[in-house]
């Protein structure tokens, strides 16, 4: 069966590991945080100016002076720094950040991703996600693998606006975990419970290396 | 000690004028100068270009310029939250140029420190790279980019004192600092304006030569975009 949305975000979360320092896009990557591993020691960014961000505040403790970039209420941890904007990206460029989730509209086979613009229809601009995407060594991209009329999101060129170019090494969807190689395409890693490779395979335009062994996915 | 103190609001526009180029700090509406927002509506001053991450939503932040016909054109990274906005970039009433978020950051930075352009990685490839220069570093393509140009910059402080430095709480600190520091002339609003001596000098985060008018604000709303929340149970 297909993975929902938090099925995605808890196996990215098998991805953390300690000691690194994460920026987790809005959406399903925001899910991730729900899902970190026992004995799992990590940071999150937020890049409108916080590392150390914790869960969302209770009920009468929420502050506007303290949200994430998706706008939310959120909570400080013990050892959280605030800063400005220009610092925030300065960690992002500089790679100080080990590991950054975001979801995407479209994502082709050499790893350009597509998740800022529809033209004539939503124009709400890239916020930060170009310059993560620019700079990140590891990028995971949660996403669902089709659209709502069933096409293939993950294809040979992207057919939006990109937001940036050959960036992307790993793409975890509702159906399959992916790498992505510049020779090799995507390469099916894992599959979802109960999902066959040739549902993967009919599923997916672009390139597609299916290894001889496809274990399932291993979610508690 | 300069004494970097206004009255209020009105006084802190002068010298603004119709056309002009002007930043405004937060991200979102944390940390919006809202009392000088509401002057420059009142003062009704037009076809202004706004530097600022975000366009505010309907009717609070920068929403209430939009409403209003003031602005001309919006230079920012993200504008999702406003129906207003969209309607007037469709029907092309608004003049928007979208920009990566760090991108926009340095832009404010190297205006307030000097350095007239600089070469980013971000948006290499994409729209955003149409028409710029482009030099490898290290095996990777840059696109060169420019330090903003703008008359004015807005910006809200938590605490501030009589020579202009500045204290900012939470991430409302984001875009503030660099735009005080891009500002040909930066106004800073503040929630508490102290007289000089009442900030420790060792925890100033915009020290006030970069600040060259500040005021007491008053009647912060404050707003929050998304309230979410946990149970405690």
């Amino acid at each position: 069966m297909a993975l929902d949305k938090n099925g995605i975000a808890q196996r990215i979360a098998q991805e953390l590991q300690s000691g690194w320092y994460v920026n987790l896009g809005i959406g399903i990557p925001t899910l991730v945080a729900n899902y970190i591993p026992e004995g799992i020691d990590i940071e999150f960014q937020s890049e409108n100016g916080i590392l150390g961000m914790g869960p969302f505040p209770f009920e009468g403790d929420e502050s506007p002076d303290l949200i994430n970039a998706g706008k939310q209420t959120i909570t400080a941890l013990d050892g959280a720094s605030f800063f400005d904007s220009a610092t925030s990206f300065a960690m992002i460029r500089a790679q100080k950040v080990q590991l950054t989730v975001l979801g995407a509209m479209e994502v082709s086979e050499n790893g350009d991703i597509a998740n800022w613009k529809i033209p004539g229809k939503m124009v709400k601009g890239m916020g930060g996600a170009m310059d993560l995407v620019a700079s990140a060594e590891n990028i995971i991209v949660a996403m669902q693998h089709c659209n709502r009329k069933g096409a293939s999101k993950l294809l040979k060129a992207c057919s939006l606006p990109i937001t940036g170019v050959q960036c992307v090494k790993k793409v975890v969807t509702d159906l399959a975990v992916m790498d992505i190689d510049p020779d090799q395409g995507f390469i099916l890693r894992e599959r979802a419970p109960g999902v066959s490779v040739e549902a993967i395979v009919a599923a997916t335009e672009g390139q597609l290396t299916v290894p001889e062994h496809v274990p399932e996915m291993q979610l508690d | 000690m300069i004494n970097r103190i206004v009255d209020n609001a009105d006084v802190a526009l002068d010298g603004l004028e119709d056309g002009m180029t002007v930043m405004f700090g937060g991200f979102g509406l944390c940390g919006i100068p809202e009392n000088s927002i509401a002057a420059i509506r009142k003062k009704g001053i037009k076809n202004l270009t706004c530097i600022s991450n975000n366009a505010g939503v309907d009717h609070f932040g920068l929403g209430i310029l939009l409403d209003n016909g003031q602005i001309k054109k919006m230079i920012s990274s993200y504008v999702g939250e406003n129906d207003e906005f969209e309607r007037q970039m469709l029907s092309g009433e608004l003049e928007v140029e979208l920009i990566p978020q760090g991108t926009l950051a340095e832009r404010c930075r190297a205006a307030g420190a000097g350095i007239p352009a600089f070469f980013t990685p971000a948006g290499y490839g994409t729209e955003v790279a149409e028409g710029k220069e482009v030099r490898e570093f290290n095996g990777k393509p840059h696109i060169l980019e420019h330090a903003f140009d703008s008359s004015f910059a807005f910006v809200k402080a938590w605490k501030g004192d009589a020579a202009g430095n500045l204290i900012f709480k939470g991430t409302a600190r984001n875009f503030n600092p660099l735009m005080a520091m891009a500002g040909k002339i930066t106004v800073a609003e503040v929630e508490q304006l102290l007289p000089a001596g009442q900030l420790d000098p060792n925890e100033i985060h915009v020290p006030g030569i970069f600040v060259h008018r500040i005021y007491q604000g008053s009647a912060f709303e404050k707003r929050i975009e998304q309230r979410t929340v946990r149970s405690r149970s």
